[in-house]
C-alpha cells in the first residue's frame, strides 16, 4: 500500500509539474517573449552568476577553514615534511589562479550582460597579452616543476645501506611481511616455492633468508631509513601509508620498493592528536578485486632501542616451522639451523 | 566530385522524399546522410549516459549511506543484492568500472565526437556530406555493435568487467582473480574493439572530409574553432586507438591463449601459474598511450563547441583565434608524451618519472592560455544567457577547477600521496567529464534547432543548467577534501580504516547531490523528447550566428544545400564589427559587401574578390554553351 502511495505522489508531482510547464510556455507565446533575443531571464542568470559566485567561495572558505583538521593528516615521515609543504605551495598559487578566474568569469558574465543599446567591443587579439599569460604561467610552472624534481629525485634515490629491510608483499586481500632477520637482509624467493604454509616462497638455497622472520604488525623503528621491498603475489596492489605520505605499486613478477624514514612514533603520534587508540595504518590503493577495500596494516613506530629490543626477540620463520629444514641444502644446513636459531 | 555533388543537388531537394526512393530504413536507419548518423550517435549517447549516471547513482547510495539496505533495489539487481540486503562488493567493482567504460567511451567518445563531428563538420565546411558517407554508417553500426555487446555483458551470470575502467592485468586476465574477469571481461574486450573500429572509420572520416570537402573560400584559417577542434580530436584518436587495440589484443592473447605478455611470477587460487616474464606495467604503458589522449580526445570537441558559442552569445570574435588553435595543437602535440604521469607509483623508473613530469606540467600551458582567451572574450562583450552560454560558461569553471588541480598530480612528488585518492577522482571529473559534458549539454541547446528544426525549451534549460552546475560542483568539489585526507578510490566500504573513518557526513552529501543531480538531467530529457516533436519551430538563424550550417534551409535535406553550395569570403568571428550594420557578418557575406566595416588588409580582399568572380562568370558563360 505504501508503494503505491509513493507512485501515486510520483505521479501526481510529474502531472502538476506538466501542467506548470504547459501554462509558462503558453504565457510566453502571449506575450511574445520567447521572440526577443534577450528576455528579463537574462538578468535573472547573470545575477545567478554572482550569487553562485558569493555562495561558492563562502562555502568553500568555512569548509576548508572549519574542516582543516579533518582533511589534513598529520605527517610522520621526513621526506612528507618535503611533499607537504610542495603540496601547500601548489595549494596557495593554484587558489590564487583559482579565486581571480572566476571572479573574472563571474563577473563579466554579470557586467556585460546583453543591453540592447551597447555593443560588444571588437576585440580579436592582443599580442602583448597573449604573450604575457603565456609566460607567466611557464615561468610559475618551471618553478614549480623544478621543486617537485628535486623533492622527486631524493625520495626516490638509492635506499642508504643501513635501511631496514623489510619485504612487503600483497595478495588477495591482505599484505605479509617478512623481516631481514639479524643479517637484514630479506632472502630470495621463488613464486612456484609458494605454499600453505610458505607464503613468500622463500627459497632456503640461498642463506640470508635462514633468519627472516615474520611478523602480523609493520614494526619499524623512528628515525632510521626502511626499506620496504614490495612485491605481490597474485595481482596488482599497493602499497599506502596515508601519514607516511607513502604509496608504491606492488607488481607481481616485478618487485619494486619504497624507503623512507619515520619521524615519529605510534606513542608521539597518540599524544600529538590526543587520540589513545590512534594507530598508523597501511592500506591498498590499487584495484584488486572483491575484498580491496579491507588489505589493512596495522603500523608501529617504534624509538630505536625498544625496535632493537623487540627484533631481538622474534623468532626465526625456519625455526617456527622446522619441517622445511627439508628444503635447506646439505653444505647448508649446519648454518641454517644456527643462524635459524633452531633449538635441537 | 562535382558532378557527383550536382547529382546529389538535383535530387535532394525535390520536395517529397519518395522521389529518390528512400525508405524508412534508409533514412533512419541505415542512413548515409551525415546528419541523421550524428542523431543516431547523439540518441545513443543519451541513452548511455542514463545508464552510465544511474550506475553512480546506485554505487553513490553504496558510499553514501553505507549501513542501510538496499532491499528495494533487488528487482531492478537480483542477487547482486546479498541475503543482509547489502549490494555485493563484485558488484560495487562493476558498477564504477562500467560507470568509467561507459562514461569515457560510449558517451563521452562516441556520444560527443560522433555527434557533433559528424553533424558540424560538412555543415560548417560547406560540404553535401561526409568524405564516405557509407564508412560513417559503418562507424555508427559499429558502435552500435559495441555497445549491444557492452550492454549485455551488464546481465551475465558472473557480472560485467570489474576491475577498474582501466582493465589493468592481472586482475582483468585471472577468471580466478574475481567473477567479471570471465566472460564479463571477454565482452569488455570484444566491444572495445568494435568501438576502435567505429572511431577509427569515424576519425578517418572527419579528417579526410575536412581537409578535402571545404567549400571554396574555406581555408583553413577561416574553419571555426569547432572543426579545429574535431580535426585535431581525430587525428589523435587515429594515432592513439590502434595501441588501445594492441594492448586489447596482447590481453586477449593472455587470457585465451597461454601466452605471457602481461603475466608473471603468479601464485593464485592455491596453484602456481606457468606465466613467467611478462610485465603488468607494459599494460599500463598501452593502455595511457591511448588513456591519456582518449582524456583529449573528449576534451576537444568540448572547447571547441564553447569557443563558438561563447563568441556568438558574447556577440564578440574569439580572442586569439590563432592562440587558439596554437594551444590545440600544443595540447594534440603533447598529449602522447605525458602517458607515464598516470604511473608515477607504478614501479616506474623515477627517472622517466621526472620525464614525463616535465612533460605534463608543459602541457597546462596551452589550457591556461585558452581560458585567458575565453575570459578575455567574455570581457566588454554583451552576453546573451542562452541555455548553450550557460553551459559554456560553467565549463570554463569546471575547466579550471579541474585543471589546477591537475598541476598537484602532474608533480610526481605530490602524486605519492594523491594517486589513486578521491583527489584524483575529483580532479577528472570536474576537467574531463564535467567539462566534456557541458560542451556536450552546450552543443544540443545550441544546434538543436539544427537538428530537428525546432528550439529547445529556454526555462528548463537555464532550470537543467542551475541544477547540474550546482550539483556537479556539490559532488566534486568535497571529493577534494576527502583526497587531501588519503581516501582511496574504488573502495566498497570506509570503516575499516580508522584513518577513513570521517567525512561520513561529506559522503552523505555527495551522495544526495549526486541523486538529485542525476534526477535533475531528467528535465533535459523531458524537453529533448519533447521538442523534438512538440517545439517552437525554429527560425533559420536562430543565434545570430555567422557559421555556414545557418545558411542552410530549417531542415536541411541530404547534401544540406538546395543548389550551390555557399562560399566563403572571412572568418567565423565578425561579431560586433565597427561600421556593421547588424552585430553579425556571416561568411558568406563577401567583403566588397561590407566595406564600412572592413579593417584595412580586408579592403585588399575586396579587389581579389572581384576578380575570383569575374573568372567565373567567364567560367560560367563557356560552360554554358
Amino acid at each position: 500500500m505504501f508503494g503505491f502511495y509513493i507512485v501515486l505522489a510520483i505521479f501526481l508531482i510529474l502531472a502538476i509539474l506538466l501542467l506548470i510547464f504547459r501554462v509558462s510556455r503558453l504565457v510566453n507565446v502571449v506575450k511574445g517573449s520567447e521572440e526577443k533575443v534577450s528576455s528579463g531571464s537574462n538578468n535573472i542568470n547573470a545575477v545567478l552568476m554572482i550569487l553562485f559566485m558569493v555562495s561558492f567561495f563562502g562555502l568553500m572558505a568555512w569548509y576548508s577553514w572549519t574542516n582543516f583538521d579533518a582533511y589534513d593528516p598529520p605527517v610522520a615521515s621526513e621526506h612528507g615534511i618535503v611533499t607537504d609543504r610542495l603540496f601547500w605551495r601548489t595549494m596557495w598559487i593554484t587558489f590564487i589562479v583559482f579565486v581571480l578566474t572566476h571572479i573574472l568569469l563571474f563577473i563579466f558574465a554579470f557586467k556585460y550582460r546583453y543591453k540592447a543599446n551597447r555593443r560588444a567591443d571588437f576585440f580579436p587579439h592582443n599580442n602583448n597579452l597573449e604573450i604575457i599569460w603565456t609566460v607567466v604561467p611557464a615561468i610559475v610552472l618551471t618553478w614549480l616543476v623544478i621543486s617537485g624534481w628535486m623533492a622527486w629525485s631524493d625520495i626516490t634515490k638509492a635506499a642508504p645501506d643501513e635501511s631496514e629491510q623489510i619485504e612487503i608483499m600483497g595478495y588477495q586481500f591482505a599484505w605479509s611481511l617478512r623481516y631481514g632477520g639479524m643479517d637484514n637482509e630479506v632472502g630470495d624467493y621463488d613464486y612456484r616455492l609458494i605454499d600453505a604454509v610458505n607464503s613468500h616462497g622463500q627459497d632456503f638455497s640461498d642463506r640470508a633468508g635462514f633468519d627472516d622472520f615474520q611478523n602480523q604488525n609493520l614494526v619499524i623503528p623512528k628515525g632510521r631509513p626502511v626499506l620496504l621491498k614490495i612485491r605481490a603475489r597474485d595481482v596488482l596492489h599497493s602499497v599506502f601509508i596515508p601519514h607516511m605520505r607513502l604509496k608504491m605499486d606492488a607488481v607481481p613478477g616485478m618487485p619494486t620498493q619504497f624507503w623512507f624514514v619515520a619521524n615519529k612514533t605510534t606513542e608521539e603520534m597518540r599524544v600529538e592528536e590526543g587520540n589513545p587508540d590512534f594507530d598508523y595504518e597501511l592500506a591498498c590503493t590499487e584495484v584488486c578485486g572483491r575484498g580491496h577495500f579491507s588489505m589493512k596494516k596495522t603500523v608501529i613506530v617504534l624509538e630505536q632501542a625498544e625496535y632493537d629490543k623487540w627484533k631481538a626477540e622474534q623468532k626465526s620463520w625456519l625455526s617456527k616451522n622446522p619441517d622445511y629444514m627439508s628444503q635447506v641444502p646439505e653444505n647448508l644446513k649446519e648454518l641454517a639451523v644456527v643462524t635459524a636459531g633452531i633449538n635441537e | 566530385m562535382a558532378t557527383a555533388a550536382a547529382h546529389i543537388d538535383a535530387h535532394a531537394h525535390d520536395d517529397h522524399d519518395h522521389e529518390h526512393h528512400e525508405t524508412f530504413i534508409t533514412k533512419y536507419i541505415f542512413s548515409i546522410d551525415h546528419k541523421t548518423i550524428a542523431k543516431q550517435f547523439l540518441i545513443t549517447g543519451i541513452l548511455w549516459a542514463v545508464i552510465g549516471a544511474a550506475m553512480s547513482a546506485i554505487f553513490r547510495l553504496q558510499l553514501g549511506f553505507p549501513t542501510s539496505s538496499m532491499e528495494w533495489l533487488r528487482p531492478l539487481l537480483g542477487r547482486w543484492i546479498g541475503a543482509d540486503g547489502a549490494l555485493d562488493p563484485n558488484f560495487y567493482l562493476a558498477l564504477v568500472t562500467m560507470h568509467g567504460t561507459i562514461m569515457v567511451f560510449f558517451v563521452l567518445t562516441a556520444g560527443l565526437s560522433g555527434t557533433f563531428s559528424n553533424f558540424l563538420i560538412p555543415l560548417q565546411i560547406g560540404a553535401r556530406d561526409m568524405a564516405s558517407g557509407f564508412m560513417n554508417m559503418l562507424s555508427y553500426w559499429f558502435f552500435f555493435l559495441s555497445s549491444v555487446i557492452m550492454f549485455t555483458s551488464l546481465f551475465i551470470e558472473t557480472g560485467p568487467a570489474s576491475g577498474g575502467w582501466v582493465v589493468y592485468p592481472p586482475l582483468s586476465a585471472l577468471p580466478q582473480a574475481m567473477p567479471g574477469s570471465g566472460l564479463g571481461m571477454t565482452l569488455w574486450l570484444v566491444a572495445m574493439v568494435f568501438f576502435i573500429v567505429s572511431s577509427l572509420l569515424g576519425g578517418i572520416n572527419y579528417i579526410t572530409t575536412i581537409i578535402n570537402l571545404r567549400t571554396k573560400g574555406m581555408t583553413f584559417s577561416r574553419l571555426p574553432l569547432t572543426i579545429w577542434a574535431f580535426f585535431l580530436t581525430a587525428v589523435i584518436g587515429v594515432l592513439s586507438f590502434p595501441v588501445l587495440f594492441a594492448a586489447a589484443l596482447l590481453l586477449v592473447f593472455d587470457r585465451s591463449f597461454g601466452t605471457s605478455f602481461y603475466l608473471s611470477e603468479i601464485y593464485i587460487g592455491g596453484e602456481a601459474l606457468p606465466n613467467v616474464g611478462g610485465s603488468p606495467i607494459l599494460y599500463q604503458h598501452l593502455f595511457w598511450f591511448l588513456g591519456h589522449p582518449e582524456v583529449y580526445i573528449v576534451l576537444l570537441p568540448a572547447l571547441g563547441i564553447t569557443s563558438e558559442i561563447i563568441a556568438t552569445n558574447s556577440r564578440k570574435p574569439i580572442f586569439g583565434y590563432k592562440a587558439m588553435i596554437i594551444s590545440m595543437l600544443g595540447i594534440t602535440v603533447l598529449s602522447f608524451v605525458v602517458w607515464a604521469h598516470h604511473m608515477f607509483v607504478s614501479g616506474l623508473s623515477p627517472f622517466l618519472g621526472s620525464i614525463f613530469m616535465f612533460l605534463t606540467l608543459i602541457i597546462a600551458i596551452p589550457s591556461a592560455v585558452k581560458v585567458f582567451n575565453y575570459l578575455t572574450t567574455l570581457w566588454k562583450g554583451n552576453i546573451i544567457f542562452t541555455p548553450a552560454m550557460l553551459f559554456s560558461i560553467g565549463l570554463v569553471s569546471v575547466f579550471i577547477s579541474g585543471g589546477i588541480t591537475g598541476i598537484f598530480l602532474g608533480n610526481s612528488a605530490i602524486d605519492i600521496q594523491l594517486h589513486d585518492t578521491y583527489f584524483v577522482v575529483a580532479h577528472f571529473h570536474l576537467v574531463m567529464g564535467a567539462a566534456s559534458s557541458f560542451g556536450l549539454l552546450a552543443g544540443v541547446y545550441h544546434w538543436f534547432p539544427k537538428m530537428f528544426g525546432r528550439m529547445l525549451d529556454r526555462k528548463l534549460g537555464y532550470i537543467h543548467f542551475w541544477l547540474t552546475f550546482v550539483g556537479l560542483y556539490a559532488v566534486f568539489f568535497p571529493m577534494h577534501y576527502i583526497g587531501i585526507a588519503g581516501f582511496p578510490r574504488r573502495y566498497y566500504s570506509f570503516t575499516g580504516f580508522d584513518a577513513f573513518s570521517g567525512f561520513t557526513d561529506l559522503n552523505m552529501f555527495i551522495s544526495i547531490a549526486a541523486i538529485l543531480t542525476f534526477f535533475g538531467q531528467f528535465i533535459f530529457l523531458f524537453n529533448f523528447f519533447y521538442s523534438i516533436f512538440r517545439g517552437r519551430k525554429a527560425t533559420a538563424n536562430p543565434w545570430n550566428s555567422n557559421t555556414l550550417e545557418w545558411t542552410t534551409p530549417i531542415n536541411p535535406g541530404h547534401g544540406n544545400w538546395p543548389g550551390e553550395i555557399p562560399t566563403v569570403y572571412r572568418w567565423p568571428y565578425d561579431y560586433s564589427k565597427p561600421g556593421a550594420e547588424e552585430d553579425f557578418i556571416p561568411q558568406t557575406v563577401p567583403f566588397s559587401e561590407t566595406l564600412d566595416s572592413n579593417l584595412p588588409h580586408e579592403n585588399d580582399l575586396v579587389k581579389i574578390e572581384k576578380q575570383e568572380r569575374a573568372r567565373e562568370v567567364v567560367v560560367d558563360e563557356t560552360t554554358s554553351h
